[in-house]
């Protein structure tokens, strides 16, 4: 393995790269000339199948930090790496329980409409656009590096030339096709993450009978026992819990994948999706324990930290090892096709913050005429993705998983205690609500900016003032702790129980 | 089936709601412990999660795979129960109910 084709132009990725685009801009043309009105452009016209909302889910979810992170840490790592495996997916039944239905049943186009439905529109719409635009935006600049970095080895593109590339098409998809194209942007790239990740695990697992253990074992005879084993990854355990929380609860948090619930017909629907999602993405993460322990026996950590240090190049290599030049290129450009899709569903859902719930319902009462509020949420979508591209070419070179965790955290701490409490609590009042999500999100944003990743590695100070890398597990508490209180001190809010009971388990229209 | 007046039609629904949060938050509690459970011994035993339960497989790479299944089967236990007992219920409900579908 002293030679690799990555770092030059590889023209099979080029090719299917292209491909890929001419066939989502394919489905982008016929999704615009059905996207008509608000209802279309947020929600695809609540026309998608539980089954392809389950693929959609998954792709909006399966982002490059799981592909291309997990199966690099893995084989840096071994055993630490799958933390993140099964972090990742334990937050999918925490969704199906608590929120998927009621979401569906409550609210219109975003999670907002939830919080705010017996509330006052205007604090409430703010503070929810606050904690979606942190979330959605970090999302997108850790989406954005990554891209740029993939493309500038595959395909020998500048860095900043891929990253407008990506920008370019993304506002493309979601400025003219909306809610429907985008999530048959999502469905075509879940089909190709899973089918090349399946591909890609079957030939590993080939070269051992079929047989995972036979695979573990020659890691370990390799490179030592250890790497079944849990090691210095996780030295700190309160930074191992606080990692997990922040995976678990902000998967419920996440206004893309919450966006989704509204593209299908029911509640039923939506719940069922989410069973298809969960199957589809645990079936995923359970490839990458095959996928890194092959990187590690077949490529071997040292050539797979030259090529990348965090080891992003894991599984292109390991391509490239089974199955040559033309193997990269399809797996390069899978890579490259999921963090296109999941920046155009984090772009849309932060255009439905910005147009449905700050212009039209905090600015205009929720009294805006529906063609005039799609050309709003256009100009949105313009914006938000000028703004990921600027912002993609700051954050140059930033470790790219750890401002997911962190959008994740903000997602737990900001938008999901509000959410759940909305759902649960009747006496939950305005001023509790803002509260939970304004201290949820602000609190996150500076114990980040406290933490030692920041004061430490970025700022080369010696110390920290927050001891933890990921402040979830005190910040998820304390959100929640501070909308019971303010809600309890402030005044009782009235509000016509029966019609909502009713609404929240029958949805707004009857049988 | 006689009509239900909206007095009835809520108990109803208020005690089918009550069960479905019930169930829900039991699975909510049952994924919570087994998620933290494994970051717990993550955090606290490891020498455990080294033990090897076959050549090749130690317990934690196990208990991680275990955690992705279980996780999915519990979504399918509440699917399944969701689609053939709560779903045909609150349909009768609603369907029973005068007025149905006014309340929005």
């Amino acid at each position: 393995m002293s030679t690799t084709a990555i770092g030059q132009p590889n023209s099979v990725a080029i090719g299917f790269f292209i491909l890929f685009i001419l066939i989502t801009l394919g489905i982008t043309y016929w999704a615009a000339r059905r996207t008509r009105t608000t209802e279309h452009f947020y929600a695809a016209g609540r026309t998608i199948s539980p089954g392809q909302n389950g693929f959609a889910l998954a792709g909006d979810y399966m982002s490059a930090a799981s592909f291309l992170g997990i199966a690099g840490l893995v084989s840096t790592t071994g055993f630490d790496g799958l933390i993140y495996s099964t972090g990742w997916l334990v937050g999918w039944p925490v969704v199906l329980f608590l929120i998927a239905e009621p979401l569906r049943n409550l609210g219109k186009y975003t999670f907002a409409d939830v919080v705010a439905l017996r509330l006052k529109q205007t604090p409430v719409r703010i503070a929810a656009a606050v904690g979606t635009l942190a979330t959605v935006i970090l999302y997108l600049i850790a989406q954005m590096v990554g891209a740029g970095g993939l493309i500038k080895l595959m395909f020998g593109l500048s860095y900043e030339t891929a990253i407008v590339i990506v920008g370019a098409a993304m506002i493309a998809y979601v400025l003219f096709g909306g809610m429907l194209a985008t999530t048959w942007v999502q469905i075509v790239k879940a089909a190709l993450l899973l089918g090349g990740a399946f591909l890609l695990a079957l030939l590993v697992l080939a070269k051992f009978h079929f047989n995972p253990a036979a695979l573990f074992g020659a890691a370990a005879v390799k490179y030592g026992a250890g790497v079944l084993n849990p090691g210095k990854l996780v030295s700190n355990p309160l930074d191992t819990i606080s990692l997990g929380m922040a995976l678990m609860f902000g998967t419920a948090g996440l206004p893309h994948i919450l966006m989704r619930f509204y593209t299908v017909p029911d509640a039923r629907a939506a719940r069922t999706s989410v069973f298809y999602a969960t199957g589809l993405i645990g079936f995923f993460y359970l490839l990458t324990f095959v996928l890194g322990f092959g990187a590690m026996v077949f490529v071997g950590p040292d050539a797979i930290k030259a090529v990348d240090k965090g080891g992003n190049m894991a599984a292109p290599l390991l391509a490239e090892f089974l199955g040559g030049t033309p193997f990269l290129g399809f797996i390069a450009a899978v890579a490259f096709a999921t963090i296109l899709a999941v920046v155009a569903g984090l772009t849309l859902s932060g255009a439905a913050a910005l147009s449905h719930d700050l212009w039209v319902n905090a600015m205009h009462r929720g009294e805006a005429d529906s063609r005039e509020e799609l050309r709003v949420a256009r100009a949105a979508t313009v914006i938000l993705g000028i703004i990921a591209v600027v912002l993609g070419i700051t954050f140059k070179g930033q470790n790219v998983a750890y401002m997911v965790s962190l959008a994740f955290a903000i997602a737990a701490s900001g938008n999901f205690p509000a959410l759940l409490m909305s759902i649960f609590w009747r006496r939950f009042t305005t001023a509790g609500a803002v509260s939970s999500m304004l201290f949820g999100t602000l609190a996150t944003l500076l114990l980040i900016y406290l933490s030692p990743t920041i004061q430490v590695d970025i700022l080369h100070r010696t110390t920290a003032w927050f001891p933890l890398k990921n402040p979830a597990l005190l910040t998820i508490p304390l959100s929640f702790i501070i909308g019971v209180v303010v809600s309890l001190l402030g005044a009782r809010a009235s509000a016509d129980d029966r019609a909502l009971e009713r609404r929240m388990h029958l949805g707004e229209v009857s049988g | 089936m006689p009509p239900l007046t909206s007095h009835e039609s809520d108990a109803r629904l208020k005690v089918l709601a009550a069960r479905r949060w019930r169930i829900a938050l039991t699975l909510t509690a049952v994924m919570i412990a087994i998620y933290f459970g494994f970051i717990a011994l993550i955090a606290y035993d490891r020498p455990l999660l080294a033990t090897l339960v076959a050549p090749g497989v130690t317990l934690g790479i196990l208990l991680g795979a275990l955690v992705i299944v279980v996780s999915w089967l519990l979504t399918y236990g509440y699917v399944r129960w969701a689609n053939t007992h709560y779903d045909p219920a609150l349909r009768a409900l609603d369907a029973g109910t005068p007025n149905a579908g006014a309340s929005q």
